[in-house]
């Protein structure tokens, strides 16, 4: 019981930072394997916030959120606008350059070892049921998980700007047509997807861990997220989180000498049954 | 009704003056620099490895995030060979090249499958696996620590590898040379052109009686064998083979350089590597740690300036050149 409350708990986390990801990939058809790093954008500013400057935790987390937003903001006004419709391959080759410069900057401004946390009072301990232990944090995560998942959901089916996203998405020549302004609206949406992905990196560090090589470790999972939940579905995206997260914990328990080998093969088994994901769209275009 | 001229496209495949100037370089930075041998073979190792990925990236169009798998997979492949009996170079690397082909055909059929993104993902996956692969079988391939104690012969049963690296710069020359008259011969039968018609339009090639399937497992074999070939030759020449031959860095690296030189020429893949393994060799001499900021920072500049690498500016310098009379 144990091993799936941890392995939800797990997936959770996976879902905020890979949510992100999905809306990026999914709604705006960027192959941004750099999400990775927005996240340890996030992570570090929350270390920081912490460790300087002693703020307390639930106000860091947002931060380090709106600190992403903000540097997405930046990166897509000066970068990745200019390759919306480039090739994919020019849009990993772009992003894995990114990658590898956050990775530098990462090391040259906080070193090579993890960044240590200390969580408030109130969110540690265990909750012991008979048969369960249930860490506090974790339930937290759970919580926060399915908050975020319900409001995007919410926000992207029946609000009037998801409906111009998936408008936009969808055919942008003729969402400008309605006087949709497309620009502004993409520079929303990837802004949403850093803020996830800071937030879920920022709430990560407790279970994952924080150091500079954060972006390359994790992107695999993230992109498995994204393959397994379709692209742009937040309810496939969740369920595809929660599958891994327990999968995941459930292996390193039980067959701690496979590894990672056994997600890896599960999301190329899945990507050769179901190209399009579980819970996919069919091909839009 | 014209006769087509067809003469340009029978010329395209014959050698042109540059490209004896060209492979008359590697011979002279011999004498120049005697002194970094063992660079230099790197750099024609990695040229060979850059090459495999051109084939099926520059010609066939095919995305991969994880070619790494293979040159891993024949550099393991020479060095178990050498460590259990069989120390001979040259079936070092044919056995090198069969087992990494043999794997690209395999894997071919799951990488084929589905667009651009599902390729990139099962690349990188499968890639992933046998990485991790490698890591966890340590009574087999060392894992983490490495593969030691690779016995090499000497080269034709005459040359011995050598301390200075001589040895191993003639032999990674020789294989690079004729590994690369064969890619060019390649590229420019009907099967090469057949390739490049897949890449422009898919859906058009079948129309004319291309099996584009057929076609492109082929490719995708060759590349892979090529790439088993490279990283045999990087076995044999440091005699250890270390983890991250398979790591996702060295698949990253080497788009780096296949983008750098131009893919979808023969040529931009060697001066792609050229050009990047002089630079990473200056500047992780200047500061190790960082030297990856400026990869990244080049990567972006050529996506977003340079889509064409250096040898797109080349051709296109010698176009304007050619017009003024």
């Amino acid at each position: 019981m144990t091993v799936i409350f941890d392995g939800l708990a797990a997936g959770m986390l996976l879902f905020l930072i890979s949510v992100g990801l999905s809306v990026t990939m999914g709604l705006m058809n960027f192959v941004n394997l750099a999400h990775g790093a927005f996240a340890m954008l996030g992570g570090y500013t929350c270390a920081v916030l912490l460790s300087r400057f002693a703020v307390p935790f639930l106000l860091a987390a947002p931060l380090a959120a709106a600190t992403t937003a903000i540097a997405g903001v930046i990166l897509e006004r000066v970068l990745y606008r200019r390759l919306y419709a480039a090739s994919h391959l020019d849009q990993i080759l772009f992003s894995i350059g990114l990658i590898f410069m956050a990775i530098s900057m990462a090391h040259y401004f906080f070193g090579a070892g993890q960044q240590p946390i200390v969580l408030p009072d109130f969110l540690r301990g265990q909750i012991n049921l008979p048969g369960l232990d249930i860490g506090v944090y974790r339930l937290f995560l759970i919580a926060v998980g399915l908050c975020l998942a319900f409001g995007l959901q919410w926000m992207v089916s029946r609000t009037s700007f998801g409906a111009k996203l998936r408008a936009a998405v969808d055919n942008p020549r003729v969402a400008r047509g309605l006087g949709i302004n497309v620009d502004r609206i993409f520079t929303l949406t990837f802004a949403l997807g850093s803020a996830l992905a800071g937030l879920g990196g920022a709430l990560g560090i407790e279970m994952l861990g924080l150091d500079p090589g954060f972006p390359i470790k994790y992107i695999v999972y993230f992109l498995i997220v994204v393959a397994v939940g379709g692209s742009g579905n937040i309810k496939g995206s969740l369920i595809a989180s929660l599958l891994l997260g327990v999968l995941d914990v459930a292996g390193k328990y039980y067959l701690p000498q496979a590894g990672a080998f056994v997600i890896y093969a599960v999301m190329v088994v899945m990507l050769i049954v179901k190209p399009q994901g579980l819970f996919g769209r069919t091909a839009a275009k | 009704m014209g006769q087509l001229d067809l003469s340009p496209l029978r010329r395209a495949s014959s050698w042109q003056v540059a490209e004896f100037v060209f492979w008359l370089l590697p011979i002279v930075a011999y004498f120049l620099f005697p002194k970094s041998l063992a660079l230099l073979s790197q750099i024609a190792i990695m040229a060979l490895f850059a090459l495999s990925l051109d084939l099926i990236l520059g010609y066939a169009g095919i995305v991969s995030l994880g070619h790494a798998a293979f040159f891993g997979l024949g550099a393991y492949a020479a060095g178990l060979l050498a460590k259990y009996g069989c120390g001979e170079p040259l079936p070092g690397l044919l056995a090198a090249a069969l087992f990494a082909g043999a794997a690209g055909f395999v894997s071919s059929f799951l990488v084929l499958r589905g667009t651009d993104l599902t390729r990139l993902m099962v690349t990188l996956g499968v890639s992933m696996m046998l990485y991790e692969a490698a890591n966890k079988l340590t009574d087999f391939t060392g894992g983490i620590d490495g593969l030691q104690g690779v016995a090499m012969k000497p080269v034709l049963g005459h040359f011995n590898f050598d301390l200075y690296s001589k040895t191993a710069y003639w032999y990674s020359l020789a294989v690079l040379f004729v590994m690369f008259w064969l890619a060019r011969r390649l590229v420019h039968s009907p099967f090469g052109l057949s390739l490049r018609g897949i890449k422009q339009n898919v859906k058009r090639m079948p129309a004319i009686g291309a099996p584009v399937h057929g076609r492109l497992v082929l490719i995708y074999t060759i590349g892979a064998a090529y790439a088993g070939v490279a990283g045999a030759l990087l076995t044999q020449t440091t005699q250890f083979v270390s983890l991250d031959v398979m790591s996702f860095s060295r698949s990253a690296e080497l788009l780096l350089i296949l983008v750098l030189g131009g893919a979808g020429t023969l040529y931009g893949a060697l001066i792609g590597t050229v050009v990047f393994m002089v630079a990473h060799y200056f500047l992780s001499d200047f500061n190790p740690q960082y030297w990856q900021f400026w990869l990244g920072a080049a990567l972006v500049l050529i996506v977003l300036f340079a889509r064409d690498g250096i040898m797109g500016m080349i051709l296109r310098l010698s176009a304007s050149v050619a017009k003024k009379p």
